[in-house]
């Protein structure tokens, strides 16, 4: 089985971030796995154990995601291929990575393309689908369960809380959501070894695209962190006293009441 | 010069931190409270080939270098002192010599189960009477028939209980010139008339299984003694040279988590109206701190990065062990001082990195036997 998974390299939301100039700052971020594409590693790694076939692990990005890369390849990836857009692009979008993917797998012949529900810093949770519909497959997003036999296959997806089961067929592509696995640690031995796997760099000109195929579809006006939270405000005196102080600032102040 | 790890490199440490916070540091305050040795823990890092990190795939290891085991030892160290001791024991000492001395079915048959995780190992040097002063040792060995016969006691000897195998140093004859020759030799755990306990009642890493062993009439095969018969003492020293990068390496650890909890509570304390982080009282603290854990930080990775040159390091790694541990010590004792009453209280868990810290100036060599090893490199 031609097994791929869609990966994006981020920022650590879980870590500081500061922006300067409409920008998230480069220095002192920390850059991650989309945490959403580590479960798709580990299910694509699944997938290879249990039908047998390879996993190959692509992103659109620059150089920097090659860390991002060979920690897959470690997790049990077989290879994987960076489309260089670096010197190409100044700005992309979506739209962008769509038509980008879109070249890429024309020109390949995927069974399953997993990817993550979402990315966790821009969280529109759009290329995947939209690379579907590009290539005319079907999808199935926020799964959090599998199984293939054969052709066919079955799939629990999470829809805000409760379970859709489809049924559907290859080739396909999912968008996976938390709880579908438990992604592995990257083994000391898999580290080792992802030295030696196969990691392909090429550009938008290999593709076949120019410049303006991939144009950015929307511009970003504005970046800016959520308001700093206030102090509370601690309210004292008798419980009755203050819970008259309570239910006047809900109806006065804060007019939630 | 260049001061920048490989990917490879980096990458372990990503996942050794992923690992230590998610699996490790959650258990750490009941590691140290209940004594309990995280055996599920160890199982764990073997799967992830932590254990076997500085030892040759044929010999089931991983094939990394001694760098990529510092920062191993380190990002477990900066959760838990007693996982991490134990871990660098089980690497630097269990099986260590096993890998640079040992003959090439000992390897086969003690160093590939530990490179593997399958197990772990311990290296029996101290004695009741003896420590650095590994000259001293009192157990004897004697060689009868095809076995040897070994009779003596060991002290604070780290995973002993644990231990798939125990390497043992004893007096095996004499030389010409009348000093006593010592040999370890490979004790295969459940040999009959050796007597493993753990009654430690220990200030710090209480995590960490410390045992004592009494040999009585223990017959090991001829086979197993290690390595060269006539080269015991010089085989100790080197495993003890590269035991100072890993201690080294866990202070390194200790000292960072001090400072990333002093630097995170003096931020968030307000005294006087502002974070007590304004005030330069502290600020020179934590200047301290962190000036100090770089400078650990980098003389660990430079005694690491020599031994992996095949290049002398017993005057560097003596001064990793030195500064690093007196660092953690002065890092984690500010740390409690930043923190005032709340740090005296063990779910702020910097007391514990006092207690865990001040081990490590004493195992592996006091401080005051590093300043020896040194002074003796510089040749008084």
């Amino acid at each position: 089985m031609n097994i791929y998974v869609l990966l994006k390299r981020t920022f650590d939301t879980e870590e500081k971030i500061s922006i300067s100039n409409g920008k998230i700052e480069d220095e002192g971020a920390e850059y991650i796995i989309n945490p959403y594409d580590e479960y798709a590693v580990e299910e694509a790694i699944n997938l290879k154990d249990a039908h047998g076939g390879e996993v190959t692990v692509v992103t659109v990005g620059d150089e920097e995601a090659e860390k991002q890369l060979r920690t897959a390849l470690a997790m049990g990836a077989d290879k994987s291929v960076l489309i260089n857009t670096e010197d190409d692009l100044e700005e992309g979008d979506q739209y962008t990575t769509v038509r980008i993917l879109e070249a890429y797998f024309k020109e390949n012949e995927p069974d399953i393309i997993l990817a993550g529900n979402v990315a966790i810093d821009e969280a529109s949770g759009q290329v995947g689908p939209r690379l579907a519909e590009r290539l005319d497959i079907p999808f199935v997003t926020t799964i959090t369960d599998i199984s293939i036999d054969g052709e066919t296959v079955n799939i629990e997806r999470d829809v805000e809380g409760d379970v859709e089961k489809v049924e559907t067929t290859l080739p396909l592509l999912v968008t996976c959501q938390q709880g579908l696995n438990e992604p592995r640690y990257p083994s000391l031995p898999g580290i080792m070894k992802a030295k030696k796997k196969p990691l392909e760099e090429i550009e938008i000109d290999d593709l076949d695209l120019e410049e303006d195929d991939v144009e950015a579809k929307t511009k970003t006006l504005e970046i800016f962190l959520p308001p700093e939270k206030q102090a509370g405000k601690i309210i004292e005196g008798e419980p009755d006293e203050q819970v008259k102080e309570l239910v006047s600032l809900l109806k006065n102040e804060s007019k939630v009441l | 010069m260049n001061f920048e790890l490989t990917k490879e490199q980096e990458m372990t440490r990503k996942m050794v931190r992923d690992f230590a916070e998610e699996k490790i540091a959650p258990r750490a305050i009941d590691i140290d409270k209940n004594s309990e040795f995280p055996e599920d823990l160890f199982k764990e890092m073997g799967e992830l080939g932590l254990l076997g990190i500085p030892f040759p795939e044929e010999y089931g290891g991983s094939g990394g270098d001694t760098v990529t085991y510092a920062l191993a030892v380190e990002e477990i160290g900066r959760v838990c002192g007693s996982t991490g001791l134990s871990y660098a024991a089980a690497v630097s000492l269990g099986a260590s010599p096993l890998y640079y001395f040992g003959t090439e079915e000992q390897k086969q048959e003690f160093l590939i189960p530990l490179a593997k995780g399958e197990g772990l190992a311990s290296f029996g040097l101290t004695e009741p009477n003896a420590g650095s002063d590994a000259g001293g040792t009192q157990t004897k060995a004697v060689l009868e028939g095809d076995h040897y016969v070994l009779n003596g006691e060991k002290s604070w000897i780290t995973n002993a209980e644990y231990a798939r195998s125990i390497t043992i140093t004893a007096q095996a004859g004499k030389r010409e010139d009348g000093k006593n020759i010592i040999s370890a030799f490979i004790v295969p755990k459940d040999t009959p008339g050796m007597t493993i306990r753990s009654d430690y009642d220990k200030m710090g890493v209480r995590g960490s299984n410390t045992s004592e062993i009494v040999l009585e009439d223990v017959k090991v095969p001829k086979e197993n003694i290690l390595g060269d018969p006539k080269k015991g003492f010089g085989q100790f020293l080197h495993t003890l040279d590269g035991g100072r990068i890993s201690i080294a390496a866990l202070a390194v650890g200790i000292a960072q988590a001090s400072l990333d909890r002093a630097l995170a509570y003096a931020k968030e304390r307000k005294q006087f109206g502002e974070p007590i982080s304004k005030f330069q009282a502290i600020q020179f603290k934590l200047a301290d701190m962190a000036m100090e854990v770089e400078l650990a930080r980098n003389m660990v990775l430079k005694a690491a990065w020599l031994k992996d040159e095949g290049k002398p390091f017993t005057k560097e790694s003596a001064y990793a062990k030195l500064f690093a541990s007196e660092t953690a010590f002065r890092s984690a004792n500010q740390a409690i001082q930043i923190h005032g009453g709340y740090g005296y209280m063990r779910e702020f868990e910097v007391e514990r990195f006092l207690r865990d810290a001040k081990l490590l100036e004493i195992g592996e060599g006091t401080s005051e036997i590093q300043r020896m090893v040194i002074a003796r490199q510089l040749g008084c």
